[in-house]
């Protein structure tokens, strides 16, 4: 077969100008992208093998992305449950250079994400370049609050007693982050950000219908700085891997913005282990066009805190 | 394929060189890829929760550092004889593998629960000792009340030939122990090929060790599937060659249920479901235990438990 080719070349070749020669070349083929999950810093399919087909506003076909399985879930917990430590222990300095570096490499992006969600959700370009210009700066907000929100928060308290008395928040540990379905960009920075922010570790469960956005996220992500594990992204549906999620004993914390109905069951499922909840709040079902306040304040970092307080005897 | 020649009579190193050179050498590749095809076997829902118990009952619960204090040998034991405090249908484990002078300690923790106490001795993990040293060592710990002795052989004489010295030595090392068991580790890290693990196996069983175990945990590699399968595939020649049932312990690197359960199909497929016990199969591991508790939490519950709801020996 190769040898038949090149013969045909040589003839053909010897007869040609190089004009016709060009014109005889085939179009080239579309190199298309294979969506993953982001799983302790690296793109594995889904342990199930299965995808999804993701279209645009309009209905055309877009991509395929993995749909994540129970197991994928399982793996995510303890990929992000190893993170931990590490992650917390960073000095706070560090996490807000992190999180200023993904700010850097996402600007340099911009018009891939902006394309994005241009498919995604049928909407004007000059709306999505300031959604993405919004989500870059919701990174750089939240790189300022990270060695600032333990003086907010925290500090001496007044005590009547011979006690030095001081609280210090300190991250949770693995939170689940059910992204907001309709604001695939804004709207998943606007709840991841401030998760990481604090030192706590994170698995993104993203928009259903838009995933694309939050894996493009993840390659951003992936080489930022940000060590593997903090953030695992999963795409597929919240009614599959939610409920495991919630049950999960090693899950510390829930984000329930993107769950819809299924909220007030997981909630009442996480109880069972403790597990701290945010419950949905009025932006869930606003779209990306909810999330554009530049100044959201702690209320997203307070609910994956928790407050050691240290009793010290004075003049001993 | 029995292998294993009728033993010598008159025990030189000569004799044994020839026992040991007599027998067949292992197909490396082949023994890789049977390891590896028999990993993977699925064992799933009824037939894992019974891997699960069975596995529980076989884990020789260990602390071998230098750290250890008679407290954290205690909590241990507390441990061995109830695995999960919140259900009380877990099995209890094998046994208790500690230091020799944490026998004692041991011993009084475990009292009325029917679970020895394994200790390790002949100089663990090096063996460079003088003989009268690992024979007191051993004395000492049997006297202190433990039931099982872990030795570890003197790969030095091993690895330049003097097989009778290593012979010679779980010889003394088993009159020593008296009524408790002898495990005998080949600490197959330092043995260097799969040939050796396959004649170390042989002297040691040979020379009346009652188990035979991978590793002291202590040198990487530990205890890989293929080695493990080696020495069950010795164990079970030198059942058909004498009748005696010797039996394995792999231990180091085990640290998880999947592994746990490998070893399980391993054992069923190469000596047979005679070693299926605690009295033929032992699995030596620390943090094993947790996770084969969390799979059991996991199978009765259908929800995951995080690692914190388990005591952290």
């Amino acid at each position: 077969m190769a040898e038949r080719r090149e013969n045909k070349k040589k003839g053909e070749g010897a007869a040609k100008t190089p004009a016709e020669d060009s014109a005889e070349v085939p179009a080239r083929l579309a190199v298309k992208k294979t969506y993953k999950l982001y799983l302790g810093g690296a793109f594995p399919r889904s342990e199930s093998g299965r995808s999804y087909p993701v279209t645009s506003a309009d209905g055309t076909h877009l991509a395929n992305a993995s749909l994540a399985s129970r197991k994928d879930a399982r793996d995510s917990v303890a990929t992000a449950r190893k993170a931990f430590g590490g992650w917390s222990g960073r000095t706070a300095y560090n996490r807000g250079q992190i999180l200023y570096r993904i700010a850097e490499v996402m600007e340099g992006r911009h018009a891939q994400f902006a394309e994005q969600l241009v498919a995604a959700q049928g909407i004007t370009r000059a709306k999505a370049d300031r959604y993405v210009r919004a989500a870059v700066d919701r990174w750089v907000y939240y790189a300022g609050w990270t060695d600032k929100f333990a003086q907010v928060i925290g500090g001496a308290n007044p005590v009547a007693g011979p006690y030095y008395n001081h609280s210090a928040p300190e991250p949770t540990g693995v939170v689940v982050v059910f992204a907001p379905q309709g604001a695939p960009l804004l709207g998943l920075t606007s709840v991841l950000a401030p998760v990481i922010a604090t030192g706590n570790t994170a698995v993104v469960v993203s928009s259903e219908t838009a995933p694309l956005p939050a894996i493009e996220l993840a390659e951003v992500l992936a080489t930022s700085d940000v060590p593997g594990g903090v953030v695992n992204i999963l795409t597929g549906r919240v009614g599959e891997i939610g409920p495991h999620l919630a049950a999960h004993a090693d899950v510390n914390a829930l984000d329930l913005t993107g769950t819809g109905e299924q909220a007030v069951e997981f909630e009442r499922t996480a109880a069972t282990t403790l597990t701290r909840v945010l419950r949905p709040g009025p932006q869930t079902h606003g779209g990306e066009e909810a999330w554009l306040d530049t100044d959201p304040g702690t209320s997203r970092m307070t609910p994956f805190l928790e407050t050691k307080t240290v009793w010290h005897p004075v003049g001993v | 394929m029995s292998h294993t020649a009728t033993a010598p009579e008159a025990t030189t190193n000569h004799a044994l060189r020839a026992y040991l050179y007599g027998l067949p050498g292992v197909d490396e590749v082949g023994a890789r890829a049977r390891a590896q095809d028999l990993s993977t076997r699925s064992i799933k829902t009824t037939a894992k929760a019974v891997a699960i118990d069975l596995a529980i009952s076989m884990v020789d619960l260990t602390t071998l550092e230098g750290a250890d204090t008679p407290g954290k040998v205690r909590s241990l034991c507390a441990k061995a004889a109830l695995p999960d405090p919140a259900d009380r249908t877990v099995p209890k484990v094998g046994a208790v593998c500690v230091y020799p002078d944490m026998v004692a300690t041991a011993v009084a923790a475990l009292r009325g629960t029917g679970i020895g106490v394994a200790s390790v001795a002949t100089a663990f993990p090096a063996g460079r000792a003088p003989l009268d040293v690992k024979l007191a060592d051993t004395r000492r710990a049997v006297a202190d009340g433990a039931s099982e002795i872990d030795m570890v052989i003197d790969r030095g004489a091993f690895l330049s030939g003097d097989y009778l010295k290593v012979h010679e030595e779980i010889v003394a090392v088993k009159e020593a122990c008296g009524d408790a068991h002898l495990k005998v580790i080949l600490e197959t890290g330092e043995l260097n090929t799969y040939d050796n693990v396959r004649r170390a196996s042989h002297l040691a069983m040979r020379a009346g060790g009652d188990f035979i175990k991978t590793s002291t945990g202590k040198v990487a590699p530990a205890a890989t599937l293929p080695v493990t399968l080696i020495m069950l595939e010795a164990v079970r020649d030198h059942h058909a060659a004498t009748g005696r049932r010797v039996g394995v312990k792999p231990a180091g690197g085990i640290r998880n249920t999947k592994d746990a359960i490998r070893n399980l199909v391993l054992v069923n497929e190469t000596a047979g479901p005679e070693w299926l016990t605690p009295d033929l199969f032992r699995i030596g591991a620390s943090s094993l235990l947790n996770d084969l508790l969390m799979q059991r939490t996991r199978l009765s519950t259908g929800t995951y438990p995080g690692p914190d709801y388990y005591t952290q020996d």
